[in-house]
């Protein structure tokens, strides 16, 4: 092992945690419904090969060295366990699989089944985000607690909570059957579509908190298209998250300045993510089943047509988000469908429809009150608009933001 | 339930405080107020003067210790409170998130003591 030094040693075990931690934890979990103490094997493995492999070498195959150390680590833990709770049933599993493993280094995917229990309905729906960051990806409690805006130690034991609820609760690592498939995909969906945490691409409106897990979100999703490659909407959740990416650098102006969609600069879009995107859209309309993700992701289809054609066709826009209040009539659904309108039929229609909206509904909703400011503002009504634009700017996380309405509003 | 968001800030806030009227992060604190009354979460506010001004008091062994400026010597300082009722710590985090002194000082949240424990101090 000349010529490898420490921190490439280190290089490589962050690359096979990365690219093993949820297959691994899947898979040493999956008999016993125990995620927490597989975390806890894996993670001793890990420790493991980080004072191992720098004096030893890489091993030939670092996810089997990996799940190996893993596994004995899982099994002391079981064992120990054992002394004040029955777990018999649980080395009995660990010992019929033992001897496969070591006979190969291949071992079953279970992540699809992993992923599914993460986003069981009998689990808080709060939490389903959280545990796939942490139990598909090995994410920690801080990060994910930053992410959702919670404290560190809630984030923790909320995350304990639900662990001990998969364990105990008698959720099925399973692929649901066909029947229940159609609302079981849609949470799992749901819970990456959260980490992505973008609510809304336009006006300011857009919610900062999550931006930061968006290339987990887009892992998580690869995986899930990875294990279901038939189902449309796994890909149109995709499309959504590329088209969304594409724009990233195209988002913040060299000072750091907020950039509403309509004002960027397409040619700063990445056109590779752009081209992937639609490769996903055009392959789940071949599959024949349309649905939310696949609509949202058509809406910014058309947003990225302006790359080439150099305008935006509102009419398709507004067409693409009234299927999309068919099936699902959020308060994003609607703030966009009302700022698609008025770009096409004008200001005072989108107003129209926002003023269909329940008050109570909408009285925090920031990019409610950022897109009726502008609407506001376009047909001159000043001092609404400024009201508006108080609403939305107190209601505004993101400084840039902030910044970008204090400006507007003048 | 009524939470208590502790806003700490730095020498460049507390300076900024002296700006016209039209400065950004002033008309941030503006709108922030604002939507803070508007949905109706609102208890009750309150700013500090500068630091400096402070002059804290201690007793020790019978004698006074009078000492100028604030209690503790750190660049964050308190600079003033707001009072928020909400359904819970999450909501109250979201607040806090969005104050503008979050973005360059610190959002300090703290659920107010129950009023069972109030009346022990103050009969």
């Amino acid at each position: 092992m000349n010529g490898i030094n420490q921190e490439d040693t280190h290089r490589i075990i962050e690359r096979v945690a990365r690219q093993s931690y949820g297959r691994l934890v899947a898979y040493l979990s999956a008999n016993t419904r125990d995620v927490a103490s597989a975390e806890d094997a894996l993670s001793n493995a890990l420790v493991a090969a980080l004072t191992g492999w720098p004096r030893d070498g890489v091993p030939q195959n670092p996810e089997a060295w990996l799940l190996t150390a893993a596994r004995h680590s899982f099994i002391d833990h079981v064992r120990h366990r054992q002394v004040t709770e029955a777990s018999e049933p649980t080395l009995l599993l660990l010992r019929e699989n033992s001897m496969e493993m070591t006979l190969s280094a291949e071992f079953p995917d279970e992540r699809l089944k992993l992923l599914f229990v993460c986003a069981h309905p009998a689990i808080d729906p709060a939490m389903h985000t959280p545990l796939m960051l942490q139990t598909v990806l090995g994410l920690d409690a801080a990060r994910i607690a930053h992410a959702f805006l919670v404290s560190p130690t809630t984030m923790g034991q909320r995350l304990v909570r639900a662990k001990t609820k998969i364990r105990d609760g008698g959720i099925q690592f399973e692929v649901p059957q066909e029947r229940e498939l159609p609302q079981r995909l849609d949470a799992v969906l749901e819970a990456i579509y959260a980490a992505f945490g973008i609510g809304w691409d336009d006006m300011a409106g857009v919610d900062q908190r999550s931006r930061d897990l968006s290339e987990e979100a887009i892992w998580l999703g690869r995986v899930l298209l990875e294990l279901m490659p038939r189902e449309a909407e796994v890909r149109g959740l995709l499309a959504l998250m590329l088209h969304c990416e594409a724009r990233r650098r195209a988002r913040r102006g060299p000072d750091g300045r907020y950039i509403p969609l309509l004002e960027q600069d397409s040619q700063q879009w990445s056109l590779p993510l752009i081209e992937e995107a639609e490769g996903h859209l055009a392959e789940a309309a071949n599959l024949g089943r349309t649905g939310r993700f696949q609509l949202e992701a058509a809406i910014q289809s058309v947003h990225a047509e302006r790359a080439r054609s150099g305008r935006t066709e509102w009419p398709a826009v507004v067409l693409f988000y009234e299927q999309l209040l068919r099936i699902s009539p959020t308060l994003g659904t609607r703030t966009g469908y009302a700022a698609a309108v008025a770009e096409a039929n004008g200001p005072e229609v989108g107003l129209a429809v926002l003023d269909g909206i329940a008050p109570d509904d909408v009285s925090a909703y920031q990019p409610y009150w950022a897109v009726r400011a502008h609407l506001l503002q376009r047909l001159g009504k000043t001092s609404e608009a400024a009201d508006a634009f108080d609403r939305a700017i107190g209601l505004a996380e993101d400084p840039a933001a902030k910044h970008f309405l204090l400006q507007r509003r003048g | 339930m009524q939470f208590a968001l502790l806003i700490y800030h730095s020498p460049e806030e507390f300076d900024m405080r002296k700006n016209d009227y039209s400065d950004p992060h002033l008309g941030a604190w503006r709108a922030y107020y604002k939507a803070l009354v508007e949905v109706g979460v609102y208890v009750g506010a309150n700013a500090l003067e500068v630091p400096e001004t402070g002059t804290t008091v201690r007793l020790r062994e019978g004698k006074r210790r009078v000492q100028d400026g604030p209690f503790a010597d750190t660049k964050e300082q308190l600079a003033g409170f707001i009072i928020l009722e909400l359904p819970s710590i999450d909501a109250a985090l979201e607040w806090a998130a969005r104050c503008p002194g979050a973005s360059i000082g610190a959002v300090e949240v703290r659920p107010l003591a129950p009023e069972a424990m109030l009346r022990g101090f103050t009969g």
